[in-house]
């Protein structure tokens, strides 16, 4: 049957038949770095349409509607727009702090993309502790933030970049309890073992209520990583201007907004991978007719599928709920999402020692 | 008792966010709910709201006739001057004075559409009209006449 993995192989195969080994394995880091790049392009253009569209309709507006057939080129046009925009640098600023920002913010969200399996074996890097790795690389990203903000030379920046420092630090916590209620049950970090623990049913549906409530703390703290509203304090339009890209114009400010948004793409991969099964297609019980039919839908599928999902969850959240302050992000933290987390993990262990799960 | 409060406070969070997010995916899902109009392109059919309000006018029926008896409580109304009810005296049948208007000057370009003028009309004789394109190439054609040439105040109105 086809499927991404065969082609996968197919290259590889062809590769290693005609060159040597080292060169295979460069030719194919270079294979493997430009679909990385490609897809960043194209999930920037998808989800920042995405985006638009939801608001517009949950706001009772159209949307971008002149732009191509349905306004579905609106993303083109401004992406075209930001290429030919002057880049500008403020005088004040810490020239080489303030244009290196963007890029490290773009390699944390390409570096986050390696452990994620996209299909039926089809991963870039098969890791041993995928998940360790994802939770250590995602809190890299404050270190690009914070840099825009204290190089921009500029009181909201750094307001900006501080607000977001507190926030993601603290929010790690409740995230990194909430992964690890699935790494109990699973008894690995590898994501690909994760997923193969999957093939009978979905943790959501397999760990009860104990794995629901971590699957909301994971939610609620993934908003808060990605730096969206309701927790987009580090932006705050209506306090800060822009919060830590205030300064930035042009394709340097391009490419923090494409960081944000593959920043969501990975984290509900992440939540996709740990909840949803991944890949696996979604098989109930004994309907032998009915799991084969979900078994025909090519496995990469079925991944995006739930991611667009979850993403759906987080714009629908972003265009529903006010703003928090921030005494009442961290007070949401400290006092409600991390006692509840950590009880919650007592729980999931205890039912992964005592077995009950299905 | 502590543990109750934050259970119960946990509970109402949870259930008002619930609430705020039906609502929104009520209007995801239902596109018949917009209310964007697409001006330019349907202005034949444009859909104003009900209490919108444009500029002031003075409707005249068939007869050319009017229902203004010049009274200037419009004039003395409004807040910022847009209004000048010029008055003259008409001779009646019997051969009395009567007070009528000559013409009643209304200054777009001052106006705010505080509605003020038409609640103080005691005969209705003027009202909101819902027309919205008012640019035009030189200020002094905002300055209208409302009431039309040679009309007259309708019988029975005093």
């Amino acid at each position: 049957m086809w499927s991404l993995s065969n082609i996968a192989s197919g290259i590889h195969e062809w590769l290693s038949k005609t060159f040597p080994s080292t060169v295979v394995t460069v030719v194919e880091m270079v294979i493997v770095g430009v679909c990385v790049i490609s897809l960043f392009a194209i999930l920037g253009l998808v989800l920042v349409m995405m985006e638009r569209k939801v608001s517009a309709w949950i706001q009772i507006r159209l949307g971008p509607n002149r732009v191509g057939p349905k306004g579905m080129f609106q993303s083109m046009a401004d992406t075209v727009k930001l290429l030919v925009k002057e880049g500008m640098t403020p005088t004040g600023a810490d020239k080489f702090l303030f244009n290196l920002a963007p890029y490290i913010a773009i390699i944390v969200s390409m570096l986050l993309m390696a452990p994620i399996a996209f299909a039926k074996d089809l991963t870039m890097w098969n890791l041993n502790i995928g998940v360790l790795y994802v939770s250590a690389i995602s809190s890299v990203s404050v270190i690009s933030i914070l840099m825009a903000g204290w190089a921009s030379n500029n009181k909201y920046s750094l307001l900006g970049a501080m607000r977001s420092g507190a926030q993601i630090v603290s929010y790690e916590l409740s995230a990194g309890l909430s992964i690890l209620c699935i790494v109990v049950l699973v008894g690995s970090l590898n994501l690909n073992d994760i997923i193969a623990s999957q093939s009978n049913g979905w943790w959501i549906f397999k760990g009860h209520i104990p794995v629901f409530i971590a699957f909301i703390i994971f939610l609620i703290a993934a908003t808060a990583e990605t730096n969206r509203a309701p927790f987009d304090l580090a932006e705050a339009e209506s306090e800060l201007t822009a919060g830590f890209h205030t300064e930035y114009s042009g394709m340097k400010f391009a490419l923090f907004f494409l960081a944000e948004y593959v920043n969501v793409f990975i984290v509900c991969a992440i939540g996709a991978t740990l909840f949803f099964g991944g890949w696996m297609p979604l098989h109930i019980g004994h309907w032998e007719a009915f799991n084969h039919i979900m078994d025909f839908i090519p496995s990469s599928l079925w991944f995006f599928g739930k991611i667009f999902f979850l993403i759906f969850l987080i714009m629908w959240f972003r265009w529903t709920f006010p703003r928090l302050r921030i005494d009442q992000l961290l007070n949401l933290e400290w006092k409600y999402l991390l006692p509840i987390s950590m009880f919650n993990l007592l729980l999931v262990t205890a039912m992964a020692i005592l077995g009950w799960y299905f | 008792m502590f543990i109750i409060n934050y259970i119960k406070e946990i509970y109402s969070g949870l259930k008002s966010l619930v609430v705020g997010l039906r609502r929104t995916l009520f209007y995801f899902t239902h596109h018949k709910e917009i209310i964007t109009e697409q001006y330019p392109d349907n202005r034949a059919t444009l859909n104003l709201a009900q209490r919108f309000k444009g500029e002031v006018v003075m409707p005249h029926d068939e007869n050319n006739e009017h229902r203004c008896t010049g009274c200037t409580a419009c004039e003395l109304a409004c807040p910022n001057g847009t209004i000048k009810v010029i008055t003259k005296f008409d001779l009646t049948p019997e051969g009395k004075k009567k007070k009528a208007i000559d013409k009643l000057v209304y200054h777009l370009e001052l106006c705010t559409m505080c509605n003020l003028c038409i609640t103080a009309c005691p005969s209705d004789a003027i009202k909101m009209a819902q027309t919205f394109e008012h640019s035009v190439y030189d200020r002094s054609q905002l300055t209208k006449v409302l009431n039309f040439e040679g009309s007259k105040i309708m019988d029975g109105v005093e």
